[in-house]
């Protein structure tokens, strides 16, 4: 680092222009494979001790930016540095990186293993990172006080023995149970009945504090990630269309999808329903993606210049908007006008 | 008031399982006007699925008890012989679910599958089948319909696939349509979408509708007037703007309370401690009371009725009083 430079705090958690494309076969004999582009230059920073909130309709490369993250699978371009260093591909280098950064899963039941009790899964982790057996059992109880479950109800019992919520809760304690420094929550409240969302999410909350951890949240409900982060991506097949802190993307959206997204919620009030729906068709395939701007198609203030170039971003800023309405030079008639 | 389409009085279904008596549905009354539409809200065990295909008499009855009656436009349906009920099903009262993708079969294009229904439930022809295929298709706002009626279910997108079936299940023309979850899979986007269709469909084709969701929001774009079930039985019911608006059981308070609609970040969410009760072992008196934060002994010593508190809003609980309010 050269002196003349500021000193600046470094992102728990960086992405640096991930991109990740799976090929596809055909259906038929001999047809061609066609690529699947699941994440397209995604950048973002996590900062330590704030949640960062990924929302986006199905097939925007949500999981697959969560897996990105976690190493299960590799980019094929970009990187991921945690404290501001590149994670080194080696067995023990990836064992290190997995320490620090944990998932929690949507699907509660099918992310614990069955034949084993709740104890044996939270101890299952640091013992194979050597810790040793009587400090992860009471690390373990611990933790299952921590999440609200009395250890000398629960330990010994198996999955199947609890209910969703509880489930959810063990395995959160056994995300936690590496003492990671960053945990990605992939849907991790979506199944949950909406009462006990809540009780999960003020644990979340209170275990955020406690612990000082920072939370990637990927989520569809834009409810549950207004209340729960402090700054959020919006993507769209693939792409970052818009980032920046969720107050100001709830109070004013600048991407026309965010705008779309946030006026699809739901009203509570019915005096005060929808009459409109801001767009119309489902998200298109991120099979065989439009040229220019990906949410052209289905854009109300769409130009000429939208289908023909994709809109230039900043790369690293935090604050993010894919559109060509909010680069004053890109010659879109409304361009510079929305802020 | 004119006679209701669809009267349910004291509803019970239970299952018999392994395991013991499950009490999926514990006595329900409820009427419902034509062209009506009840939002039924509740979380998962509550009772609104089962009740829903309770309504539609697709239980299977070798594993199942039903008791009590219902009665749509007139007839008990509990009482109907096979062949009458299999009329009865998808002709006069129709259901969508939470997944197009089970709900259609695989192997038949949806126009196959809509021209079939037509024929069973009374057209003559196989065009004139076709053609009413094609006009649903087109109400369901399926761009180019005269393309898509010779798809398969895998060939359409999730969106579409969901307009399908509602064309599928409105294509017999039902006086009831059943609902149960029909948003809940789809993307935000997608989902107001059908919501809106829905609206506009059931007021053009002046259908009653029951309306199952978890989702508040939703319950609140489509609802004239809302159940709030909890542990097979309806606690509160009432016009939507008032369950909503001045929720008077506490569960239904608890549950508008513990969304995070509204909620500041930061903040602890006022939530309902513990969960649902086992439906294999049904507590003593309120169902809710060891749940509740105004519970007493009272409570527990039997199950509260239905009362009519405030104009037109009815609660399930001892400790509300008829002005509305809580006793202290």
């Amino acid at each position: 680092m050269k002196p003349a430079e500021k000193v600046r705090i470094e992102p728990a958690l960086e992405a640096i222009s991930l991109e990740k494309t799976f090929t596809v076969r055909g259906g038929l004999p001999g047809s061609a494979a066609k690529k699947v582009h699941a994440v397209s230059d995604v950048s973002f920073q996590l900062q330590p001790g704030t949640t960062l909130g990924i929302v986006g309709e199905s097939g925007c490369g949500k999981s697959t930016l969560a897996r990105l993250l976690l190493q299960l699978i590799e980019p094929d371009a970009g990187d991921v540095l945690l404290d501001g260093s590149q994670i080194l591909q080696t067995r023990a280098g990836l064992k290190a990186y997995r320490r620090q950064v944990q998932m929690v899963f949507q699907d509660s039941s099918a992310s614990l293993n069955p034949r084993l009790t709740i104890e044996q899964s939270i101890i299952f982790g640091p013992l194979i990172h050597g810790v040793d057996k009587e400090s992860a059992r009471t690390d373990a109880h611990e933790l299952l006080t921590q999440v609200g479950l009395e250890p000398t109800l629960y330990a010994g019992r198996y999955p199947h023995e609890l209910s969703g919520g509880q489930r959810q809760r063990v395995n959160i304690a056994r995300a936690l149970a590496l003492r990671p420094k960053i945990v990605i929550f992939d849907e991790a409240v979506s199944a949950l009945d909406k009462s006990v969302e809540a009780q999960v999410l003020n644990l979340l909350n209170e275990l955020k504090a406690k612990l000082d951890l920072s939370f990637i949240f990927i989520s569809h409900d834009l409810n549950v990630v207004r209340y729960i982060a402090d700054n959020l991506i919006v993507m769209y097949l693939g792409e970052v269309v818009e980032s920046g802190s969720v107050d100001r993307i709830y109070e004013n959206p600048r991407h026309p999808y965010t705008k779309a997204l946030l006026a699809s919620m739901p009203s509570t009030d019915p005096e005060e329903r929808t009459h409109e729906a801001p767009i119309v068709g489902d998200p298109p395939s991120p099979i065989d993606l439009p040229q220019g701007c990906r949410f052209a198609p289905r854009c109300p203030s769409a130009e000429a210049v939208c289908t023909a170039n994709a809109p230039a971003h900043d790369p690293v800023g935090a604050e993010v908007v894919r559109c060509h309405m909010a680069d004053p030079v890109s010659g879109h008639s409304l361009a510079g006008q929305s802020s | 008031m004119s006679t209701p389409l669809l009267k349910v009085a004291d509803l019970t279904v239970r299952f018999r399982t392994e395991k013991g008596t499950i009490a999926a549905v514990n006595g329900i009354n409820l009427e419902l006007q034509r062209g009506q539409v009840l939002g039924v809200i509740g979380e998962s065990g509550s009772g609104k699925s089962v009740t829903l295909r309770a309504l539609l008499g697709i239980l299977p009855p070798r594993k199942t008890q039903i008791s009590g009656a219902i009665t749509l436009d007139g007839r008990n349906v509990l009482s109907l012989t096979k062949r009458e009920l299999s009329k009865y099903r998808g002709g006069e009262v129709s259901m969508i679910f939470q997944e197009p993708a089970t709900a259609l079969d695989p192997v038949f294009t949806i126009g196959q599958q809509i021209t079939e229904t037509v024929m069973r439930h009374g057209a003559t022809t196989k065009a004139k089948a076709r053609a009413r295929a094609l006009e649903m298709l087109d109400l369901v706002k399926i761009p180019d319909a005269r393309s898509r009626i010779d798809n398969y279910p895998h060939e359409l997108s999730g969106g579409m696939r969901q307009r399908a079936m509602i064309a599928l299940a409105l294509s017999t023309g039902p006086k009831l349509l059943l609902a149960d979850e029909p948003t809940t899979a789809l993307d935000a986007t997608v989902q107001i979408q059908v919501i809106l269709l829905l609206r506009e469909l059931q007021r053009e084709l002046g259908m009653a509708t029951i309306f199952v969701t978890h989702d508040v929001g939703v319950a609140a774009e489509i609802s004239d007037r809302i159940a709030v079930m909890y542990a097979g039985r309806i606690v509160e019911t009432g016009t939507a703007s008032d369950v909503l608006k001045t929720p008077r059981h506490p569960y239904t308070n608890g549950l508008l309370t513990s969304t995070v609609i509204g909620a500041r970040r930061g903040e602890t969410i006022d939530c309902i401690a513990g969960m649902p009760p086992d439906l294999a072992a049904m507590p003593q008196g309120c169902a809710f009371a060891p749940r509740c934060p105004l519970a007493t002994t009272e409570c527990t010593a039997a199950v509260p009725m239905l009362k009519k508190s405030g104009a037109d809003q009815f609660v399930a609980c001892i400790r509300q009083e008829a002005d509305g309010r809580h006793a202290a």
